[in-house]
Formats: C-alpha cells, structure tokens, sequence
C-alpha cells in the first residue's frame, strides 16, 4: 500500500505542474519575473490543496476504484491470480432474491429511526427553552453517540441476556417475562433496532439543538407578545427553520438503517434472522472468499444510497428559510 | 474548465492506479525449505506468526525459544502473536511480509499453497513421520507440519452424568439424547450448551465427519454432487443429532446470549453436562475445574454416540498448520525451528492434544478413549481444497458457524422450517455448487 501512496502523489503533482505550464504558455508577458510572480500567486491555492487532495485521492477514491475494479472479477480476496468476468457478479446479486431479502431487516431500523427523530426534536424544543438543569440534560441525551459502537454492543448484549439487566429493571416492577430477547428474528431486530435508536438520538438532538438555537430569540419574543402557545411557536417558528437540518436527518437515517452493521454484527453476528446487507457483504467476502461478488455489493449499496438521497433532494428541494 | 481538467486527470491517475493496484509480490521461489544438517550453522532472525496471543504474553513463548537456542544458538526467534489471526494474516499475505513461519490460514485456498509457501518436503517421506501431512499436500509436496492434532467428541462432567445414572457411553443417537433428558430432570443442569452465540463451537460438529461411518476417506467423499445430507450420511446424523437436542429443550433456555468463557467453568461445576468441542478443550476444562475449586478427573471425554461394529469411532483430525514463508531469508532457520517446535518442544503434550509425529505416544487426556479402545480415524484431507471450493461456492460453510445457527432455530422454532426442508435445501445447494466449482 505504500507503493500506491507515493505514486498517488506524483501523480497528482505531476497533473498540477502541466497545468500550471499551460496557464504560462497561454498569457504572455514580456517580463520574466512578473510571469514568474504571477504564475506562483496562481498556483497557490493549487499548492494549499495539493495535500488535502493527495489525502482524499489516496485514502477514498483509489480504495474506491479498487473497490470497482475488484466487483468486476472472481478475486478469493488472497490469491494473487484473478480473473476478470465483465459484470456476472452484478447479474448474481440482481438475480438472486436471498441476497436482497435482508435489506426487509432495514424496515426495522428505517421505523426506529422515525422514532428517533421524533424522541430527538422532541428534547430539543424543550431543551431550547430555558429549563433547570438544561446542560445536564443536554449532556445525557449526547453521551450515548459518544462511546464507542463495539463497546454500545457488549453492554446491551449483558442487558438483554437471560437474567440480565433488562430482565432483573423488569422483576423489580414485578413483570417476569422470562423471554428471550434475542432469541426470534422479530424480538431481536426490535431489540437491535432500540440499540440504536439509544445510540443516535443524541446526534440528531445536537443537529436539532444547533438550528433551533441559531433562531434569533426577537422572534419568540413577539410571538409571546402576539400570544402564541408553544406549541403554536414550535409550528411556525421552529419547524421552518430546522427544514434544512429535519432533511438531513433523513437522508442520514435511511442511508443508515440500509448500511447497519456494528450492533447486529457484535451483537448476534447476524444470526437469527438479523443480517443486514453489509453483515451479508462481510461475510460473502470474509467467509465465501467471494471478494468480487462482495464488492459488488458494497457498489451496488453505494448507488442505492445516492439514488435515495438524488430522489430525497428532488422532492424536498433546498430552498432558503425566510423567517421574516 | 480548468477545474474539469484537473479532475480528469485526478481520474486518470485513479484509473491507473487501479489497474496496476496491489497484485502481489513477485514470483516466489520453490526452493525447498530443508532443516540445516549442522545447527551450530544455521543462523539468521526469524518471526513467527502465532495465535495464541496468551502465551506470547505469558512469556511461553519465549521460553520455548530460550530451549530452541540452546540447540541452534545463532538462530534468533521473535514472535507475534495476533489476536484476529485470519483476518490479519490474510491481508498481510497479499504482500511479501508475513512472518518466516506462519500458521497457514484457513481461508487460503490450497491450490495456492505453492504461491505462498515454501516446500517442506515429497508427501510420502512426510507421510512416513507425521500425521495429518496430506492437509497441506500439493502436487505431492507437503507445505505445512501441524502443530498439533485434536480428538473429536463432547467434553462432559463425569459427576453429572454418574449423578443422572449414566456411567457407561451412549452408543446411539438417541441414548445419548435419554441420558440429557435424564440429567435435566434429575440434577436440573442444562445437559447440553450450543454456544451459540459465539459460534465457532458449533463449527467443531462438523470436525466429527468420519465418526459414524468409520471412514478415513469421509470427507473427500464430499467433493462432488454427492447430497451430503441424504439419509444415512455423516452429516445427517450429526446435524440432526445437534437438531434433537435443540428441539427436545435439552441445551440452554437463551441461546443467542451465551458465553464461552463462562461455559467452561460452568461445565466444571457441574452446571451443564456436555459440549462438543475438541480435545485440545479438556486442558481448559481442568483448569476451569481447578478454578472453581472442583476435582478436574470429573471432566471426561466421550467421542459421538454411534457404533461402528461394536466400538465407537473418533475422528483425529489437524490443528493449524505451520509453513514457511515463501519470500522467507532464512528458511533454513524457519524450518529448524517448525521441526524442533512440532518434534521436541513438548507443546502438543503439555496441551493435551494428539501429537503431530507419529511416533510419539497418545496424550493423558485421552487416557479414557485408549482405555474403551476407541478406533481413531485418521481423516484424509487429500480432497479438501475442492470440498472447500464447493462449499464456498454454496455459501453453505461447513466450517463457519452460520448453517447450524440457522439449524438451532430452525429446532427451537425462531425460523420457520422443518429440518426434512433444511436439509433438502443445503442438499440442493452443494450439489449445483459442485457443479459448477473446480470446473
């Protein structure tokens, strides 16, 4: 992989310096040194970004390409031979239902997501207004998004085992299930789904904190006067103006709940009905030794996602807030 | 315009780069990997690639190596112990730096053992001192040792069962399945434990194919359209074994929660009666026991319950398998130290496991299968690469835990399913892999 880093940058100064030699060639100046000068200040922002760029070419677009080029062959994922089979993996993965049949998994997580966004605008309207122990709060809905997903998986796995700590919260109020959270594909995907419903409120809460809080505070000051409710505030005052912010949290959470991964995978390694498509695409790759069919999965996902959030801006476009 | 240009070219690169992306090394050399005659000579630093990270941080390791030296002392050892070994070493292997001596992964596929490995030696010269040599032959040539071998049975609580009034081993099926129906409603233990959750444990069923028919040849058999859960097969039996045992409410209330390091000193305390894992486990066992302050003679070994004539038979089958580095400086000192480490180090005694060299005696932990003469069969692993090739091709695994986790709630009713319909499907499935596979 080093070789791959150094060459990427050669590459790519190689590609700044003929431009810079056509800039020169196509403004004559009869002076040397001001060419000189002037070509320098033209290529400076070239050379600000050229580090940025380097970065971004070597460590996203060609693991990307490599990415593609691998969905066009049989590669086991090990072997130095492979061969090229033009677009037989794709064929595969649109010709075999088993394959798309876990993205109905995604349902589950698509519904928890709703009610993530609700749980999340609903404290951060209330946490707007002033309020006891605000930044208290604040801080407990956040905390969550900050540990780690792997670490998020061990706790709940101790939560939902049998007799664990769900289980003894429930006995205290005198409930004795004895169920199995996790043990039916639909207890477990609602399980999983509640895991993460856990995990991210508290990044779209800050989302939504953030917008709500670059209201200018004149405007709730006059609705007061004009005797608005809350309720009537939060309709016509919040509402519009955390569109952009409300949008983003969608996109967001479709493209996350059809790309779910850490929780089901350390929680139940996708056992039980709860595989995801990208659970299924690690394992096609690391267990199957199918790299190239993988591959093509990750491809295929990718475009799904761009397609939805393509559909997503064409029906709610990005029109700027007027407020007054 | 500029801007597009630029980016044209930022493409261009990208589309070169990708072309000539990250194919390999060069061609390795297939010189042999031979011991040196003088060990006084053999010099050189190694780095051995283990997985058993434990003893690398215990200093066991290293301790081995202070005895390595005292016979070849310009050799220098060095380990590196991984924790997610496969994973790891796979990726590595897709460069020139994976060690001198390694573990050979189970992911490669044998065919490419000669791209990657060192020769260690022709097939029958191997055959002659060691077991389990035909895993890692290629076109006759051997390119791995193993470390060591495993029996392959359930680990069980002696105490328990005697307290549920078995004594002698079941020899059917459905004895076996009497004797948990009996420790459940006698002591109350949970007779068996799938470990489920971690899944690996389940992958050791399928190291019993060779058990119920006696056959050395069972899993080469596999490499075809052969139906491998018709009636009567190897897999039929064990899996539906495992299937009843599930269904019949005889293994653990929870199973998508359970826990491999606890079952260990559960099983010692009496607190469940059986697993099906390898004999390398009985070492653990005892000292989980030991732990827990409980007598480690309680921890027995059975091997699966079906006779064959009138004796039980038990699969040995190979642990990793330890190979040179292809692209390895100093092979010669890597392969001193794989023969020395298999030969006379004492590892594959001190963990209870069947030895690699075949002249050496059987371990203590097996002490109950000697004595009830249980017949080992010595499986063939001459085919494996093609069955591999199948069952990667089916997506079916035999070696990963997936198809039984389905078969677990296929048994508890958590998926809809009937074991005839599981069965018709995986059947289905290995047979038009095979088809295709190796073709």
């Amino acid at each position: 992989m080093t070789k791959t880093t150094e060459v990427a940058s050669v590459k790519t100064h190689r590609a700044v310096t003929s431009r810079r030699r056509t800039k020169a060639s196509g403004t004559s100046h009869p002076q040397g040194r001001r060419t000189w000068g002037q070509l320098l200040r033209r290529a400076t922002p070239w050379l600000f970004l050229a580090a940025p760029l380097v970065l971004l070419i070597t460590f996203t677009y060609v693991p990307v390409g490599n990415m593609i080029y691998y969905s066009f062959t049989d590669w086991d994922g090990i072997s130095p031979d492979r061969n090229f089979t033009g677009a037989d993996n794709y064929v595969q993965i649109f010709t075999r239902p088993e394959l798309f049949r876990v993205f109905f998994v995604s349902f589950y997580y698509l519904a928890a997501s709703v009610a993530q966004i609700a749980i999340a605008l609903y404290f951060a309207t209330v946490l707007s207004f002033d309020l006891r122990f605000r930044n208290l709060f604040k801080g407990l809905l956040f905390f969550p998004y900050l540990i780690n997903g792997v670490a998020i998986g061990f706790v709940f796995l101790y939560f939902f085992q049998d007799g664990g700590t769900l289980d003894s919260v429930l006995s205290w109020v005198g409930v004795d299930t004895d169920h199995a959270w996790l043990g039916d594909p639909e207890s477990a995907n609602t399980s999983l789904a509640g895991v993460s419903v856990w995990r991210f409120t508290g990044l779209n809460f800050v989302l939504f904190l953030g917008a709500i809080q670059s209201i200018p505070g004149e405007l709730y000051e006059a609705a007061q006067l004009d005797g608005a409710t809350r309720w009537q505030q939060f309709r016509h005052i919040i509402a519009p103006s955390i569109r952009p912010v409300l949008s983003l949290s969608i996109i967001l959470a479709i493209s996350g709940s059809l790309a779910v991964f850490e929780i089901p995978y350390i929680m139940t390694g996708g056992a039980t009905g709860t595989s995801t498509f990208v659970i299924q695409t690690v394992k096609l790759a690391f267990q199957f030794n199918k790299t190239g069919l993988a591959s093509a999965a990750a491809v295929v996902l990718l475009l799904i996602i761009l397609l939805i959030t393509w559909i997503q801006r064409r029906l709610v476009p990005d029109e700027k807030v007027d407020l007054v | 315009m500029g801007k597009t240009k630029t980016l044209a070219g930022a493409l261009l690169a990208i589309a070169t780069l990708t072309a000539t992306g990250c194919s390999g090394g060069g061609a390795p050399s297939t010189e042999m990997a031979e011991a040196p005659a003088d060990p006084g000579k053999a010099t050189g630093s190694i780095t051995v690639l283990t997985q058993r990270t434990d003893l690398v941080q215990s200093g066991a390791m290293d301790a081995y190596a202070a005895e390595f030296n005292k016979i070849y002392p310009k050799v220098k050892v060095k380990f590196e112990g991984l924790t997610d070994y496969e994973g790891e070493v796979k990726i590595r292997m897709n460069t020139e730096d994976y060690g001198d001596v390694l573990m050979i992964p189970a992911s490669v596929s044998k065919n490419d053992y000669p791209k990657f490995f060192a020769p260690l030696g022709t097939s029958i010269k191997m055959a002659d001192k060691y077991r389990f040599s035909d895993k890692s032959a290629v076109n006759n040539k051997v390119y791995g040792i193993a470390q060591f071998g495993t029996a392959n049975g359930f680990v069980y609580n002696k105490a328990l069962w005697k307290k549920a009034g078995i004594t002698a081993w079941p020899t059917t099926p459905d004895e076996f399945l009497a004797g948990l129906e009996a420790i459940k409603t006698k002591t109350g233990a949970t007779p068996y434990y799938t470990n489920f959750k971690d899944g690996w444990p389940l992958v050791q069923w399928t190291t019993n194919i060779g058990s119920v028919t006696c056959d050395e040849n069972a899993t080469n058999k596999l490499a075809g359209p052969v139906s491998p859960w018709k009636q009567g097969s190897e897999l039929q039996v064990i899996d539906t074994l495992l299937h009843d045992i599930v269904k019949g409410e005889l293994s653990e209330k929870d199973p998508s929660t359970t826990n491999w390091e606890a079952s260990k000193t559960k099983l010692a305390k009496g607190e469940i009666g059986s697993m099906m894992v390898g004999s390398w486990s009985i070492t653990q066992m005892q000292d989980a026991a030991k732990k827990a302050g409980k007598n480690p003679d309680d921890i027995g070994y059975m091997p699966l319950p079906v006779l064959k004539g009138d004796g039980h038979c038990a699969t040995l089958v190979s642990d990793y398998q330890q190979a040179v580095n292809a692209h390895s400086k100093h092979k010669e000192a890597a392969r001193a130290w794989i023969d020395w480490f298999t030969e006379k180090s004492g590892y594959s005694a001190k963990e209870g496991t069947v030895p690699t060299l075949k002249s050496a005696p059987m371990p203590a932990t097996l002490k109950d299968f000697v004595d009830n003469d249980v017949t080992y069969v010595e499986r063939s692993e001459t085919d494996t690469g093609k069955v591999n090739d199948i069952d990667n091709a089916a997506e079916i695994g035999l070696n990963k835990p997936d198809y039984r986790q389905k078969l677990i709630d296929i048994a508890r009713g958590a998926q809809k399913g009937s074991l005839d319909d599981y069965f018709t499907d995986l059947n289905k499935r290995w047979d038009e892999a095979a088809k295709t596979a190796g073709s």
